[in-house]
């Protein structure tokens, strides 16, 4: 695999649709993700965050448009599922761990089966990683033993584990408890302090001021507002996007 | 309370049929000593041939069952015609009668392996005839119907965040099956399944329709016949028994677990 050309986007999305039967979720979105920058995107339940990290995935099929990763299209029904999808690493609002295996075996099972390495090189990666995310002695529980926190830094060292080219951060700490929010948040500052390139989708303002490089406001499938954090959430310049910041401030979420 | 009561009512029962006028001819043909003694060796050991029986249709009762689950559940067009007939299969062989599907299947294959051409040849005379080969297919058709339905609900009860992440971790379709998917639908239809090992446990009784010879309802039936007594019937109930109520025992047990873990 040759890395991008200096200054090319690690993920790019051209006018990029997509429609569940009548309801159109993604309207012509255009973005550029470039490599150690992290976007967040911001928007109500329902503005299409998730379809969007899920058709970057593969998870789904968009209708029209174009999304590259390094410069290539990968949403051509030519273009194998499997291999781009080891290039990225989504994480989920519902951490979807495997309830069947240890927090250890989630970690290794793509790993070996997905990437091909030995068994004993991912277990000894997959400690390394768990103790990183603050799981040392937690390796052998199963999902149910662990709580929402921990479970989803367990996802997000699953994700992590084959270091793929960009993260993809689907709400990652709407499931949780308040006080459990932070020990996921700190994972993810950590990976970003790491330089990894993400895709976030959130309803954390305070984490989006604070961990993305760009935020884009998400309404009705298309990308209102796109610009610096301070921008966006401080001075927006979209009716739509004052309205939305107002709403939730008054839910105390801002 | 409860033990006061139990010996109440089973006292009351016992003494209902012990002082009854028909007990003393009802014992000597169904709980004679001499004749237990006299047919109990035989008839275990033809139970050990229904064990192996059982052991044997058992394994491939599962294969067959697992096999048809994911045909209908992986909705691959290519796999269309095979979904195709996974469904008249489970459809057709749930809806017969066990018994008759013995019968049909015991007595139906051998007519056709030797059944003899114009010029004298039998050319499907390959196809096997033995009794109970063909016996323990026809329960494996049967059950494998009702396993395969067994095993698809497990696949279905499956969340699909769990396909989602397995795909999204590396893993092809076929990966995601194999090491995220069929787990976890087995191990939620565990007791369900260990049901029909126990209705299938007893079902081997009916390869005996076919002349089996060996087995241990028939083999008991013979002793009954032979001198008119029906103690030897109650010997093999023992013996079912003797595997039939630890499975119950044992399904209640991991049922009991479920439901706290």
């Amino acid at each position: 695999m040759s890395g991008p050309s200096p200054g090319a986007p690690v993920l790019e999305f051209r006018g990029v649709t997509k429609a569940f039967g009548e309801l159109e979720v993604l309207r012509g979105i255009n973005l550029a993700l470039r490599e150690h920058q992290a976007i967040a995107v911001i928007g109500a339940s329902g503005s299409g965050k998730s379809t969007l990290l899920r058709c970057v995935d593969l998870l789904e099929e968009i209708d029209d448009g174009d999304i590259f990763l390094d410069g290539e299209v990968i949403t051509d029904p030519a273009v194998d599922a499997v291999a781009v999808r080891r290039r990225l690493g989504l994480i989920f609002q519902a951490y979807n761990l495997f309830p069947h295996l240890t927090a250890l075996q989630n970690v290794v099972l793509g790993m070996v089966r997905g990437h091909g390495v030995d068994r004993r090189e991912a277990e000894q990666a997959a400690r390394v990683l768990l103790g990183r995310f603050g799981l040392a002695g937690r390796e052998h529980e199963h999902p149910d033993n662990l709580s929402g926190g921990q479970q989803q830094r367990v996802a997000i060292a699953r994700a992590f584990a084959a270091r793929p080219r960009a993260m993809l951060l689907d709400e990652v700490t709407s499931a949780l408890d308040p006080e459990l929010v932070g020990e996921v948040l700190a994972a993810v500052r950590d990976l970003k302090a790491e330089g990894v390139t993400m895709l976030l989708a959130t309803h954390e303002m305070s984490f989006a001021r604070e961990v993305a490089d760009t935020v884009c406001f998400l309404h009705e499938g298309r990308l209102l507002e796109v610009g610096a954090p301070e921008q966006v959430l401080e001075s927006p310049r979209e009716p739509e996007t004052q309205r939305f910041l107002r709403r939730l401030l008054e839910a105390g979420r801002a | 309370m409860a033990a006061i009561s139990t010996i109440v009512v089973l006292g009351g029962l016992g003494l209902l049929i012990l002082t009854s006028p028909g007990w003393p001819v009802f014992r000597d043909s169904f709980f004679n000593a001499e004749v237990f003694a006299d047919s109990f060796p035989d008839v275990a050991e033809a139970f050990w041939l229904d064990i192996r029986i059982f052991l044997v249709v058992e394994i491939v009762v599962l294969v067959i069952g697992l096999a048809v689950a994911l045909v209908r559940t992986v909705k691959l067009p290519a796999l269309f015609p095979v979904r195709v007939l996974a469904v008249v299969y489970t459809d057709v062989f749930r809806g017969i009668p066990t018994i008759l599907l013995v019968y049909l299947i015991g007595f139906g294959v051998p007519a056709i392996a030797l059944g003899t051409a114009d010029d004298g040849s039998q050319p499907l005379d390959w196809l096997p005839t033995d009794p109970i080969v063909l016996g323990g297919f026809a329960l494996a058709l049967s059950y494998g119907a009702y396993v395969a339905e067994v095993y698809r609900a497990g696949l279905n009860s499956i969340h699909r965040g769990q396909r989602d992440a397995a795909l999204a971790i590396g893993l092809t379709e076929r990966g995601a099956l194999r090491h995220v998917i069929v787990p976890q639908a087995v191990r939620r239809v565990g007791p369900p399944l260990l049901n029909d090992f126990i209705a299938l446990q007893k079902d081997v009784a009916l390869i005996s329709i076919l002349g089996v010879a060996g087995e241990a309802f028939r083999t008991a039936q013979i002793q009954t016949a032979a001198d008119f007594n029906y103690t030897p019937l109650v010997a093999a109930a023992l013996l079912y028994l003797c595997i039939t109520i630890p499975m119950a025992r044992l399904l209640d047990r991991w049922e009991r677990g479920r439901a706290r873990g």
